[in-house]
């Protein structure tokens, strides 16, 4: 086992981690940035290894200057021994050990892949968590059809390997992450057959001082269509997927047009061909390690499960902080602010002279978390998706279980929460964990219970005591509950 | 001695070519393969879904060890990749 002390433990290396570390590590702090990446950036600035292709940033990046000088710099900080950074650790469990936090972590791109590898055990005395999220998902017919991705999961084999998903894609789902996607996929040969978008951009007229706060929101999603255009992908708003077509690959699918009353207009189905469907809905927050620790959380706007912090993005739980997606889901821009919050804060609760731009900083992120509210009211989510899941919809892709088990837990068996469904029926048991179905488990157990889907309902799913899988043999072994003297790497 | 840039791994006993730096899942992709699992109880195929180690979907046998997440796991010549059905054991 090797084991590292630090002051400030940073889990994270996306755009909220990396803003922290360094505004902690440039105020003196000494730093460790823990992340399950391979290469720094998160999903946000996720890039290819260097054997993979010509990349060219530009294509597929946004910030990518930002990201470089702030990874220099933090480099730059390695070199002094002020800054230690941990790639390819993924945690599995954070704890509170006399007073100081243990962080515990396996390694490698697949940490399942070398078992054998010696443990990572982090103490420090103070936590930022950026842990970040991943794409929000709904069942639909055919969903599990091979062919039909995540957005996120198109945008990361492109950003990661500078590999199309396939040769003519449809985007679907809600909200302003779709363009993006479809556009790097356009700019690298794919033929994007269609963006189906649930929402309409137009929805944005309704919140004028929240985009005329955050105006390069605006001009990022004007390139985009602009772009869009150009490569002659139709982008059809208040449209949705209503089924993925094939028996053992997706060959296309069937989507229809939204009256005003979010219904299916009669007449409007008609079936687009694809290889690839790249579908998303929103983020969901990653919020295992915060719930392990204790973390308060709240349902946000989009009715993601967030953590709640302070002014200085302080969690309920002393000596631990959290910025990004973790905290409500709210783009980049949004998570480098409350990163670099964060760190400060962090920074000066062990002394150091860390407030010096505080109140601009805090402006900045009152005018993006305003942006952000008003996407998630421009691009809520469609009920029309989970009214018309039919008892043989798939729900749990790992456990097997369809909306009907889903609904007779609730029903026939009297289930009125989501933890008891999981109990009864089996979703969200298997590999994942709930990942991908307990948003949908839970909106269909309120919906079925009459009522509106609630933050218990969310934490029966985000609720893991294990944050990644790690080998029996890990959990056996005794963790060290001795503290190291000092650097045992 | 360098790496290759270019190389082959085995799908099933079929050579695909791989760049260095892919993930065995970006290297099924690229080679057109969608799926490379069937599920525990319908026997469904399955392949990359999440793309980030998420969901598990793109669990995959290589080099004889089982459950492998295809999207995060780095290809290297000659990997013997396999399909895996049910549990994988």
């Amino acid at each position: 086992m090797t084991e590292h002390l630090v002051d400030l433990a940073v889990i994270g290396a996306g755009p909220a981690g990396l803003a922290a570390a360094l505004a902690a590590a440039e105020a003196g702090v000494r730093v460790a940035v823990v992340d399950a990446g391979v290469r720094p950036g998160g999903q946000f600035w996720r890039s290819p290894a260097p054997g993979a292709g010509p990349f060219r940033p530009a294509t597929l990046h946004h910030g990518w200057h930002w990201f470089t000088s702030t990874d220099d710099r933090l480099t730059e900080l390695a070199g002094t021994g002020r800054v230690l950074r941990l790639a390819g650790h993924h945690v599995w469990s954070v704890q509170a050990a006399g007073d100081q936090w243990a962080v515990h972590c396996v390694l490698g791109a697949e940490p399942r892949q070398h078992g054998t590898s010696a443990p990572v055990t982090v103490h420090a005395r103070r936590l930022v968590l950026a842990t970040g999220a991943y794409d929000r998902q709904l069942p639909f017919p055919g969903w599990d059809l091979p062919g039909v991705i995540t957005a996120g999961g198109a945008q990361a084999l492109l950003k990661g390997n500078l590999v199309v998903a396939g040769q003519r894609v449809i985007v679907a789902g809600t909200g302003p992450f779709l363009l993006p996607v479809a556009d790097g996929l356009a700019r690298h040969g794919a033929r994007v057959a269609a963006v189906i978008e649930a929402n309409s951009p137009l929805g944005f007229a309704r919140f004028p001082g929240a985009v005329l706060g955050a105006t390069g929101k605006l001009g990022e999603a004007t390139g985009y269509a602009g772009r869009l255009l150009r490569h002659r992908v139709a982008v059809h708003h208040r449209h949705v997927v209503l089924g993925a077509l094939g028996t053992d690959r997706l060959t296309g699918v069937l989507v229809g047009r939204l009256d005003r009353n979010g219904r299916v207009r009669a007449g409007t189905e008609r079936q687009i061909d694809c290889d690839v469907l790249a579908v998303g809905w929103g983020f969901t927050p990653q919020l295992e390690l915060p719930l392990q620790l204790g973390c308060a959380t709240h349902l946000d706007v989009d009715k993601s499960l967030v953590v709640t912090v302070d002014d200085d993005q302080a969690t309920s739980v002393a000596g631990v902080w959290a910025a990004g997606e973790a905290t409500g889901v709210g783009g980049a821009d949004l998570a480098t602010v409350e990163g670099r919050i964060a760190g400060l804060a962090a920074a000066a609760s062990l002394g150091a002279d860390a407030v010096a731009d505080g109140r601009p900083l805090r402006r900045r992120r009152s005018s993006l978390r305003g942006f952000a509210s008003a996407m998630h009211q421009v691009y809520p989510i469609p009920d029309i998706v989970l009214e018309r899941c039919s008892d043989e919809t798939l729900v749990c892709r790992c456990e097997e279980v369809d909306a009907g088990s889903i609904r007779r837990a609730v029903v026939d068996l009297g289930a009125t929460e989501a933890r008891t469904v999981k109990l009864l029926a089996r979703p969200g048991m298997g590999w994942c964990q709930g990942r991908v179905c307990g948003f949908a488990t839970a909106c269909l157990t309120a919906r079925h219970t009459g009522r509106a889907v609630a933050e218990p309902d969310l934490r029966a799913f985000a609720d893991r005591s294990i944050a990644t899988p790690v080998p029996l043999g890990r959990l056996a072994a005794p963790l060290a509950d001795e503290q190291p003297d000092g650097d045992g790497g | 001695m360098s790496r290759p840039r270019e190389f082959e791994i085995l799908f099933d006993g079929t050579p695909l070519s791989c760049r260095d730096g892919w993930t065995i899942g970006a290297a099924l992709t690229a080679a057109g393969v969608r799926s490379w699992r069937t599920t525990r109880h319908g026997q469904r195929p399955r392949g990359l879904f999440c793309g980030i180690g998420i969901c598990f979907d793109c669990l995959v046998t290589v080099n004889g060890q089982p459950s492998l997440r295809a999207c995060l796991v780095p290809a290297n010549p000659g990997d013997d990749v396999r399909t895996q059905k049910g549990p994988g054991r």
